[in-house]
């Protein structure tokens, strides 16, 4: 029996790298978000550039989980390689979709799922005489198909085509050609819609469909960044693409027609960090984007940038280890190398942006902290959410915020310090603490001729930045950067707590709070792992289990996070690593007991699914 | 070692067009070892600094990690320096001069931190041609390690304990003419006359101005059969007799002998002398400068002077397009496109 199934299906497709598929698979994610209905689309692809199989999974979900889930209803199976596999992956009662241009050979024989044959193939060849149109089509014409397989209105589509072609108005009509073919074929084959089916509702609201990599690009834009220095490395390379098309777009000045921004390709990322150091040594603010084996070669840096307090703004788009590991699939598995970055006793603030919303919030609010801190600063995206679009709430910017550029001593101010004595009796000292927080004053480059001027150097100096390798000077530097740290728990972004039984959104204005304590158990999500989790809330609610929620979006953790790991009996920490990094780094921080954390992993490279962690805190309650 | 600098100034001391003393371009004090050349190089840049009218907080010092890189600590006090990480002072010097191109940029290094941790950095800032200059104080060894073969120490060089150097040495000089550098000047520690003209050519050089000073380690490598002891180096120069080639600024006299002269105008209006003395090279001519670097090696001479220039190619911001003023400058107003903006981006994703 085939149930209908309405706005709550899984579709995938699976294509052959570097065949023109992904413009297509994207055209369809949008329709579903055009008809109103909440949609995931989640690349899976492989480090190849033409060739491999390459699959993309669109979750439609009236419920607004944007989670990935298990099951696959339908399948666009468009690749010979994988379709053996793929065809066995497709759900009892659900369907299969095939170029049937040839027939299938023996053993797609199951009785279980419904076979539904276009000959895309066939179809291109007769409408189209050139190779590379027949190839690119054919994809067109099984999104013509699934729209009217599933109800999706035409017109949306024609919009949809009509926005992307927009200025090439020449291509418009040989799409909506390729639109048709699959669209009449249906029609005339297919009993039709099928019962997964999309309905129009408006669940999106003024909702936005955007992608991590991008949002933070936007977010340096809007940051005011004005430098920066990246070299090649997916899935990070995109941010630097986005901030290059953003720059061009926002930042030429209009009168002279000149770059109000410099964007190097660095050498490596060495020489990456190295530049972001030394433009925001001078005052500039600078960002790099890197993924692991880049976070590893930025290591030395990073430790002169903790003790020589310069900031700087790195984006770390996480993915599955090594160059020869599993570059291109996800995972959250550099928060201890991120956390502790470096020789000596280093440590580093982190953000972990949640939605692209947050991506773009926290790469501008990173360039307000490192500045403010005076030490590198590193947003924890991953490539789920860099390199996939997202259902997110629109963007906002206050035009009344100002940039918090942090101590930064005018000449004026300087004058001030020497002839009225001031805080600083009379002299400054780069690394006074004058203010008690940890935090000094610091000076750039060109600003008073006489005054403020030093030689920036690791930690062999003394508070007047004077050369100096006494330890007690040494000692007395490391416990004010610890003063800093302190000073650094409440700057960062809270925590956002859910309480059951609506968990609802991931947007932290929306969550809801209870008081903490009046539930046994709690959970700790961050980052991607984060609309999973809330999925699987609902589903152990829904069986009886009712778990108090914390998402951190910082580290370090203030105090609003150690009340909440005080408060439960247990804590179940959602992490997407093989080693429970997160729970050390709680462990770490806060000297919490283990036996207290429990560890619910996923580390195979796929985004985690609700599924998943309903299974594993379920089996542990 | 002088750790006690006397206070005294002569009353008479001239002053610069700004006014200052030379004193005023000075550093703290310096913690190398009495003799070292590096000492006599910093005292060269702050006489070079001090000649040029060049406000010092207008001044960027960087470096990288090593005797060396300790230097900037030890000329212009009233300068900012970044004393950053063992062969990464170009990528530290790019992002600052980006930052604020209004600056001058003094990057110093060694030949441990420039041509083995640094080389890579090393080849791609000269690439990129960024506005700054860019000093090796090239002593044949890590001094700062305590004396370990450098890759600049040339084949058959013995060290302080006796062992001898097996590989090819690495000459900076002519890989930074291979690879597009714009102003490449080559001097000796000992040799101020030279190296004072030549630093003040460098600094007015819009580009990368690289300048490869030999620099005796007199702790670890001023032996006999070392080829970077002060002996060596003096006896070789001197046999060469090329130390000929230094820019002169038209206001200053040299006691180099007159030959056939060139003046090159710089981009700020100044003028350098070029006096010229060898046949079939000359400096404005990239493929005669590598013949006669050529040749030379061959000889085992040292050539000093200014070597190759180019005024001509495009610095960094001009590649990049990067406005006029200091990106470091821009108000907020310049920076972000505000919310109307992104409303309307906002509306293109939906
Ligand atoms: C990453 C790293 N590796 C090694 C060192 C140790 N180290 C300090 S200075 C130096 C060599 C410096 O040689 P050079 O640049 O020629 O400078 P010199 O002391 O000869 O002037 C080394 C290897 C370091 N500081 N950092
Ligand atoms: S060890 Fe050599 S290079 Fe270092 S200060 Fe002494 S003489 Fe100079
Ligand atoms: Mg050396």
């Amino acid at each position: 029996m085939i149930s209908t199934k309405i706005n709550d299906f899984v579709v995938r497709f699976a294509n052959v790298n570097g065949t023109g598929s992904a413009s297509a698979n994207a055209l369809f994610t949008k329709a579903v978000f055009r008809m109103g209905v909440p949609v995931t689309p989640k690349n899976i692809f492989p480090s190849n550039i033409q060739g491999l199989p390459t699959w993309y999974e669109v979750r439609v979900s009236e419920k607004g989980y944007l989670g990935r889930r298990e099951g696959v209803d339908l399948m666009v199976a468009v690749n010979p390689q994988s379709m053996k596999k793929d065809y066995a992956d497709v759900a009892a009662g659900g369907f299969f979709v095939y170029d049937s241009s040839k027939p299938l050979p023996p053993g797609y024989e199951r009785t279980d799922i419904t076979h539904l044959g276009i000959p895309m193939t066939e179809l291109c060849n007769a409408q189209y005489s050139d190779a590379r149109q027949r190839q690119l089509f054919k994809n067109i014409v099984y999104i013509g198909a699934l729209a009217t397989l599933f109800d999706i209105e035409f017109s949306v589509l024609e919009g949809l085509i009509g926005d992307q072609f927009k200025g090439k108005e020449k291509l418009i009509e040989p799409n909506i050609t390729a639109l048709n073919l699959g669209v009449e074929y249906v029609k005339q084959n297919f009993e039709y819609p099928l019962p997964l089916r999309v309905e129009r509702r408006d669940l999106l609201g003024d909702k936005i469909l955007f992608g991590g990599n991008s949002a933070c690009a936007l977010g340096a834009i809007f940051a005011g960044a004005t430098v920066a220095a990246w070299y090649p490395i997916t899935p990070s390379t995109s941010v630097v693409d986005a901030f290059a098309k953003y720059a061009a777009k926002y930042r030429v000045d209009p009168d002279t027609g000149k770059n109000n921004y410099a964007i190097v390709q660095a050498e490596d990322e060495l020489a990456a960090i190295g530049m972001v150091m030394g433009a925001c040594w001078n005052g500039a603010r600078a960002f790099t984007a890197t993924s692991g084996p880049g976070v590893s070669l930025m290591n030395e840096f990073l430790g002169l940038g903790y003790f020589a307090e310069v900031p700087s703004v790195l984006i770390d788009v996480q993915r599955t280890g090594p160059s020869t590991g599993m570059p291109t699939r996800t995972q959250q598995s550099d928060i201890l190398l991120a956390a502790y970055a470096s020789h000596g006793d280093t440590k580093h603030p982190l953000l972990f942006p949640a939605t692209p919303k947050e991506c773009f919030e926290m790469t501008a609010d990173a360039f307000d902290l490192t500045e403010r801190l005076q030490t590198p600063v590193i947003v924890m995206t991953d490539l789920d959410l860099g390199m996939n679009d997202h259902v997110t709430d629109p963007l906002t910017w206050d035009d009344s915020r100002q940039y918090d550029r942090g101590k930064v001593l005018s000449a004026d101010q300087l004058d001030n310090i020497y002839s009225n004595g001031s805080a600083f009796n009379g002299k400054w000292g780069r690394y006074l603490d004058v203010d008690n927080d940890g935090i000094p004053y610091r000076t750039i480059g060109g600003t008073h001729p006489t005054r403020g001027a030093f030689v920036t150097r690791g930690s062999s100096r003394d508070e007047y930045g004077v050369y100096t390798e006494d330890g007690a000077a040494y000692q007395r530097n490391v416990d004010r950067l610890l003063r800093k740290w302190e000073t650094a728990k409440e700057l960062v972004p809270p925590p956002v707590f859910y309480s059951a039984p609506r968990l609802g959104d991931a947007d932290a204005e929306k969550a809801e709070t209870r008081p903490v304590g009046s539930v046994r158990d709690g959970v700790i999500f961050f980052g991607t792992s984060t609309d999973s989790s809330l999925e699987a809330l609902e589903l152990l609610e829904a069986g009886g289990i009712t778990l108090d929620a914390m998402r951190p979006r910082a580290f370090p953790f203030g105090k609003a996070f150690r009340e909440f790991v005080d408060a439960h009996e247990r804590i179940f920490v959602i992490e997407q690593n093989r080693d429970a990094q997160f729970r050390s780094l709680i462990m770490i921080e806060l000297g919490t007991d283990a036996s207290k954390l429990i560890s619910v992993l996923n580390y195979d490279g796929m985004p985690i699914t609700a599924d998943n962690i309903f299974r594993q805190i379920r089996d542990r309650v | 070692m002088t750790y006690i600098r006397s206070t005294f100034r002569h009353p008479a001391l001239p002053k610069n067009e700004l006014g200052y003393t030379v004193d005023y371009y000075e550093g703290s004090l310096s913690t190398l070892c009495a003799g070292c050349g590096h000492d006599s190089i910093n005292a060269a840049i702050v006489e070079a600094c001090w000649q040029l009218n060049i406000e010092p907080h207008k001044v960027a010092k960087l470096s990288g990690i090593g005797c060396s890189s300790k230097s900037p600590a030890y000329f212009l006090s009233n300068s900012h320096g970044f004393n950053s990480v063992h062969g990464r002072m170009p990528s530290v010097a790019t992002g600052a001069n980006l930052a604020n191109r209004d600056l001058t940029y003094f990057g110093v290094s060694g030949d441990g931190d420039t041509a083995s941790i640094g080389m890579g950095q090393f080849v791609h800032v000269v690439r990129r041609n960024l506005n700054m200059v860019y000093l090796v104080m090239n002593n044949g060894c890590y001094g700062l390690t305590k004396g370990q073969d450098s890759a600049t120490a040339d084949m058959g060089s013995k060290s302080k304990s006796g062992s001898v150097n097996l590989f090819e040495a690495i000459d900076l000089s002519s890989l930074a003419i291979e690879l597009g550098a714009t102003f490449v000047g080559q001097s000796f520690s000992g040799d101020k006359e030279q190296l004072i003209p030549l630093m003040k050519a460098a600094m007015k050089h819009r580009g990368f101005a690289f300048l490869n000073v030999i620099s005796p380690c007199v702790t670890f490598n001023n032996n006999v059969g070392s080829t970077k002891s002060y002996d060596y180096v003096r006896e070789h120069v001197q046999v060469t007799g090329t130390v000929d080639f230094a820019p002169m600024m038209h206001e200053i006299t040299t006691s180099y002998e007159a030959g056939s002269v060139n003046d090159l105008l710089m981009h700020d209006g100044t003028e350098i002398r070029l006096h010229k003395l060898a046949k079939d090279w000359d400096p404005l001519d990239r493929i005669s400068t590598i013949n006669a670097m050529q040749k030379a090696k061959a000889k085992g001479e040292i050539l000093t002077g200014l070597l190759y220039v180019n005024q001509d190619a495009n610095d960094l911001h001009d590649v990049l397009s990067t406005t006029d003023k200091p990106l470091n400058s821009l108000p907020q107003s310049a920076l972000c496109p505000g919310f109307e903006a992104l409303e309307k981006f906002n509306a293109s994703l939906r």
